[in-house]
């Protein structure tokens, strides 16, 4: 495709998504699926406006990307140090390979719960919760790219003289950042969800909290506003994780003019 | 610089005094600084070698390779050439016997035995100078020196320029230059080459060959260089062992190594092939062709 094309594709395709929204309310259709009540575009634009200028819209907006961060920037480092501690050390992968699994198909929201019980503040429950739902995602990747990690790199560097320490700093953590960052980026996606809906079940504040409570005074344009509000605070986020890992993986052999 | 051939009987030691004097003052030209010391002694006795639960790839495995001598081995494919380097550097234990350098027993990887890859053992996140600069660190140079140095082994094998690019931006002939400069900063008493110049074109590997006897002429160390191409045996060895699953059936020396002028005699040739013919009865070779 022509370069010069690419974003006005982009462009175009939300763009398209947007108008039929429009003629699918405006037109207030009932094909099963009902859009007579389904606020449109116009409509949830004024409340979107008349919502950033208020400073609470910024609160919340701060609030969980704040809750977002620690989470996943906890899960990112946890993930990636036990991820490589387990996938190289065989006591490390007895002890803790047994819990892990146990633990990891539990949906974090439903540790919810849990975390009330836990901790002595709504705020650290919240932060828990995101930071379980990321945590998996990185450390499976990070066990599978070590394994898969080829070995002629550390033979080579061991008898260069790199002992344990090195070989781990200098071979095993650069070489599995491509797959790493695999994990991040669905990390990233999960940890949105859980916080979110966290925020909605538990939270005082936040933007999941903000959306439930427009639904719960059946302000339906302040939840679409939420809504819209979360999808581009995820795409902002992943596209900033793609980018990180794009630019420490610039050593990968990438096709020209390839995908992204 | 010329290396004389040790005949079969001669004690080691004798002769690697004479030899490391040579050695110590073509060093002395030589610009990167390099830890003082000759090549190192490496001794199998009755070695086998394999992986895991299989049996074993080689059996009964005596050799001796003298200090600052390039021992070629060849052998048919499969016949546990790489294994044997492993071994040597300490990357795999042997299931029995006994692998020493220097009269001590080999018990892991060290700096003084740095192995050589065919292709793909340069870091690729790194670029040529900062994987030249790895085994300085490890060696403790200051990183200001680091960089200078990393860039003056480059420049002796030839890619003074390529110091910035990533691995994957370079050549089959001028990574392996980055991985001999990578091997050779680390400063080892003993290079084991595993098939270093096997992916490579005739041209450059006729290259390759030549640079390596260069280099080695002022950065001194016992050689064990694993082919399975007779001629490049010829060129470059003292020795020639030819390797099967029993351990090493043949060894040869080699008349005036190294010496353009003093072509190895054919039937030397004849002799190696014969030998592998023998040994890879069973599988087709191309060592044969």
């Amino acid at each position: 495709m022509n370069t010069a094309l690419r974003w006005p594709v982009r462009i175009a395709s939300l763009a398209a998504a947007v108008a039929a929204w429009h003629l699918l309310t405006a037109a207030d259709v009932r094909l099963w699926v009902r859009f007579d009540r389904l606020p449109g575009p116009a409509e949830v634009a004024r409340e979107f406006a008349r919502q950033v200028q208020h400073g609470q819209f910024y609160a919340d907006l701060a609030q969980s990307l704040v809750r977002i961060l620690t989470g996943f920037g906890l899960a990112a480092v946890a993930g990636v140090a036990l991820g490589m501690a387990v996938a190289r050390s065989r006591w490390a992968g007895d002890l803790l390979r047994p819990l892990l699994e146990v633990a990891r198909p539990i949906p974090a929201i439903a540790l919810v719960p849990v975390a009330i019980l836990l901790f002595p503040a709504n705020e650290q429950g919240i932060v828990f919760i995101t930071f379980v739902a990321a945590f998996f995602p990185v450390l499976v990747s990070t066990r599978h790219a070590v394994q898969a990690l080829p070995t002629v790199w550390e033979d080579a560097v061991r008898t260069l003289g790199a002992g344990r320490i090195r070989v781990l700093a200098q071979v095993v953590l650069p070489g599995v950042l491509p797959g790493v960052f695999g994990g991040l980026s669905v990390g990233m996606g999960v940890a949105w969800i859980c916080v979110i809906s966290a925020e909605m079940i538990s939270g005082d504040f936040g933007v999941g909290y903000r959306t439930w409570q427009a639904y719960t005074i059946v302000d339906y344009p302040g939840v679409l506003v939420g809504m819209t509000t979360i999808g581009v605070l995820g795409w902002g986020t992943s596209a900033a994780v793609e980018l990180a890992g794009r630019r420490v993986t610039r050593w990968l052999p990438r096709a020209e003019g390839g995908p992204r | 610089m010329t290396h004389p051939t040790p005949p079969a009987a001669s004690p080691p030691d004798a002769r690697s005094d004479a030899r490391s004097d040579t050695r110590s003052n073509a060093r002395s030209n030589a610009s990167p600084d390099r830890p003082q010391g000759k090549g190192l002694a490496l001794r199998a006795e009755g070695v086998d070698l394999g992986h895991g639960r299989g049996a074993p790839i080689v059996t009964g495995l005596d050799l001796d390779i003298r200090p600052g001598e390039i021992l070629a081995v060849v052998g048919p494919s499969g016949c546990g050439k790489s294994t044997l380097l492993r071994a040597f550097a300490g990357l795999l234990a042997p299931v029995a016997g006994r692998i020493t350098a220097d009269g001590a027993p080999v018990a892991g990887p060290s700096p003084d035995r740095a192995l050589m890859f065919q292709d793909d053992a340069l870091l690729p996140w790194r670029s040529a100078r900062r994987n030249v600069e790895l085994p300085l660190a490890m060696r403790g140079v200051p990183r200001r020196e680091r960089r200078a140095q990393a860039l003056d082994w480059l420049a002796r094998v030839g890619l003074a320029d390529a110091g910035d690019r990533l691995p994957r931006q370079l050549s089959g002939g001028m990574r392996q230059r980055v991985q001999l400069a990578r091997t050779l900063a680390a400063g080892p008493r003993a290079i084991l080459m595993d098939e270093p110049f096997g992916a490579l074109d005739a041209q450059t590997r006729a290259a390759m060959q030549r640079l390596l006897v260069e280099v080695l002429a002022t950065a001194p160390a016992t050689v064990v260089f694993v082919t399975h191409d007779v001629d490049e045996a010829l060129l470059l060895g003292d020795r020639v062992a030819v390797l099967g699953p029993d351990g090493v059936g043949t060894e040869i020396a080699v008349p005036a190594p190294r010496d353009p002028d003093t072509p190895a005699p054919g039937d030397l040739r004849d002799r190696i092939l014969a030998a592998l013919g023998a040994r890879g009865a069973t599988a087709p070779t191309k060592e044969t062709v």
